[in-house]
């Protein structure tokens, strides 16, 4: 064979951003398991995700502007190849999850060290990088199976995250089962989804399917792949009626893996709901018109009220607070079923802002478990004053959690009502407004408990270490940064929305 | 299994040669069928298969679980190296082109090689990794009352 000369141009390290995105954590995971050393584990972990962090503010400055950056995966152009393709929709989703994932890392050593059984360390926090690399490969991939592969190599580390709890408590091992078989059913039912549209269109790249099935038009196969894909992200999701494997799941888990689970992984499977719905699939088909508006948003309204209800009535503060989630996600389906550039950024907005509020409060049931051994309101009787700054924050993320004016919460809750309005379905927002009041009630149980009730007689309760309480009040001072300065969150978001419609021809 | 005389003969002349087809496999993967995940489980029997008819104590003492951890996550990072390689040189992730670039089907080869190498060794691990996770257990039932 003769020398061939090929053409190339070096790349840089700028242009390999995409790329390190995920590659930073990956390969963090698999040597803190070759040095194997419990000592180190922490501080590689928390390298490579800060390093992460740094990678996805540069990519967010690159793409908020409304540009899109593509990544060709061992030089194979799309849509033959694997394509990373960073737009500010997943940009911000990326920042979410970096920088939540970050700011647990902070919080977790001690946390850890008191939850997690000492032989077990370097091997758990290699798990968790492996979750971390696999919400980011979500995130950022633009090929539809990429997805699939990164959403099981996530929640296969989850499984095995979750599990860890049972140090604690052994029905840590039925909750990841439980979350195992349901988050197995979900992304089977996502992978046939992508084998019907591959089906109909013969590619895997995401842009790629969508410009096919505008062309084509909206058949059977198309119409089976989007409801297959909808149930099976909405599992992820825990959407409504799919949710039971989450409370459980988020109670058992170690404080910081649910701190981590609440703050990005319901986010980034809402993210790829968004991506399907609005870039792959056009809202303008009937089809999906009638999914959104008759399945997803009753589905939704019934989330929020229902969800909360059962909050009220827990008497586990982070039992409370999984089924909190369950609701939330319902204010996010709400918007996206909406089908408006306000409702979307209400939904994104929101995805962001619910991230820090749990955060912010997962971590302060991690310090309460740590210090008081247990996060029943019976443990956490009149820790108000012995806890201040725990308390404290638990105070600044609930009052998020209901969308007080000044909180993060109240600005996407605002958005939220803003966009029912526009669509004239005043009903709906009055029904926001009323589910706001179920989280008075159950946010106010908490502070009761914290601040009304007399500390038990001996108790020697201990306000938290500063590395929890550190990151855990950065999670809530960004509550209130966000619910003041709306600059930054809003111009992303409604970047992000404006790109996600973009694509859809039956809404403009 | 101490009183299986010729299971014990059959599997120790066996263990050699599941071992060098388990290396045939991995190696002639990118001509004929096969490869890094074929390769790996084609391996790990070779050790399984020790550890059923002997003991785990036995296979243990050859390949110690600190090990088998240790070759799973070398195994990914093989895979990963590789790509980084290509990344430092000025190409994609992955582009394997980077090994050889005046002749790019060289370099696909060499790096389709390196990363086969990768996923047989990670297999391998994993595998015998999950057979050491049941087999270590404690036994409902002494292996004598057989």
């Amino acid at each position: 064979m003769s020398t061939e000369t090929v053409h190339h141009t070096a790349l840089t390290l700028a242009d390999h951003l995409p790329a390190l995105q995920v590659l930073v954590p990956f390969i963090a995971a698999p040597l803190i398991v070759l040095f194997g050393r419990r000592g180190i584990a922490w501080p590689i972990a928390l390298a490579s995700s800060a390093t992460a962090f740094a990678v996805s503010i540069l990519l967010l400055s690159r793409v908020i502007d409304g540009s899109v950056i593509s990544y060709h995966m061992g030089g194979w152009e799309p849509p033959l190849g694997i394509e990373y393709r960073v737009d500010a929709a997943n940009a911000f989703v990326l920042l979410l999850v970096s920088a939540m994932s970050t700011l647990v890392l902070l919080f977790a050593r001690e946390s850890v060290e008191a939850e997690v059984s000492a032989r077990h360390h370097a091997l758990f926090y290699s798990a968790y990088l492996l979750c971390l690399s696999g919400l980011l490969g979500v995130a950022i991939t633009g090929d539809a199976f990429n997805v699939f592969v990164f959403l099981e190599i996530s929640s296969l580390a989850t499984y095995v995250l979750i599990a860890q709890g049972s140090e604690r408590d052994k029905r840590a091992l039925t909750a990841s089962y439980d979350y195992l078989i349901m988050g197995t059913i979900g992304a089977t039912f996502f992978v046939i989804g992508i084998g019907f549209l591959y089906m109909a269109t013969g590619t895997l790249n995401m842009a790629d399917i969508a410009d096919r099935i505008s062309e084509q038009g909206s058949n059977r196969t198309i119409r089976a792949g989007f409801a297959f894909i909808v149930v099976g992200v909405g599992l992820k999701v825990a959407m409504y009626p799919l949710h039971s494997w989450l409370p459980n799941a988020y109670t058992y888990a170690p404080s910081m893996v649910t701190a981590f689970l609440a703050a990005t992984a319901t986010k980034v499977a809402i993210y790829v709901l968004l991506r399907f719905v609005f870039t792959v699939f056009d809202p303008g088909f009937l089809f999906e018109f009638n999914t959104l508006g008759y399945i997803i948003l009753p589905l939704a309204i019934v989330a929020m009220f229902a969800a909360s209800f059962i909050a009220v009535f827990q008497s586990d503060f982070k039992r409370m607070l999984a089924y909190s989630s369950v609701g939330q996600i319902g204010y996010i389906l709400l918007g996206i079923a909406m089908l408006s550039q306000t409702g979307l950024t209400a939904a994104i907005v929101h995805l962001f802002n619910h991230g820090i509020t749990k955060a912010a409060l997962f971590m302060a049931v991690g310090a309460f478990v740590l210090t008081a051994k247990g996060s029943f309101y019976n443990d956490i009787q009149g820790l108000g004053r012995r806890m201040p700054l725990t308390s404290a924050a638990v105070v600044v993320g609930g009052l998020s959690l209901i969308g007080v004016p000044g909180t993060a919460g109240f600005v996407s809750k605002w958005l939220l009502v803003e966009a029912a309005l526009e669509n004239g379905w005043w009903p709906v927002a009055l029904l926001v407004v009323a589910s706001s009041l179920l989280a008075v009630i159950y946010v106010w149980r908490v502070l009761e408990v914290l601040y009304m009730q007399p500390t038990p007689d001996g108790s020697t309760v201990q306000e938290a270490p500063m590395s929890m309480l550190a990151p855990m009040w950065i999670a809530a001072l960004a509550c209130v940064y966000f619910g003041l300065d709306t600059d930054v969150t809003l111009t992303a978001a409604a970047t992000a929305a404006e790109g996600l419609l973009a694509g859809s021809t039956g809404l403009q | 299994m101490r009183h299986h005389l010729i299971l014990r003969v059959v599997t120790k002349l066996l263990i050699g040669s599941i071992m060098i087809f388990a290396l045939y496999v991995q190696f002639h993967g990118d001509y004929s069928p096969g490869g890094g995940f074929q390769a790996g489980v084609i391996m790990a029997v070779g050790f399984i298969i020790y550890g059923v008819v002997f003991s785990l104590e036995d296979v243990q003492r050859v390949f110690p679980p600190w090990l088998v951890h240790k070759l799973a996550a070398l195994g990914v990072l093989l895979y990963a190296g590789t790509g980084i390689v290509s990344l430092f040189l000025g190409y994609s992730y992955l582009d394997y082109t980077a090994l050889s670039p005046h002749h790019p089907v060289h370099g696909q080869h060499y790096g389709i090689i390196l990363v086969e190498l990768g996923v047989g060794i990670t297999v391998t691990g994993v595998m015998v990794t999950i057979y050491y996770a049941f087999t270590s257990r404690t036994p409902i039932m002494d292996d004598e009352a057989w």
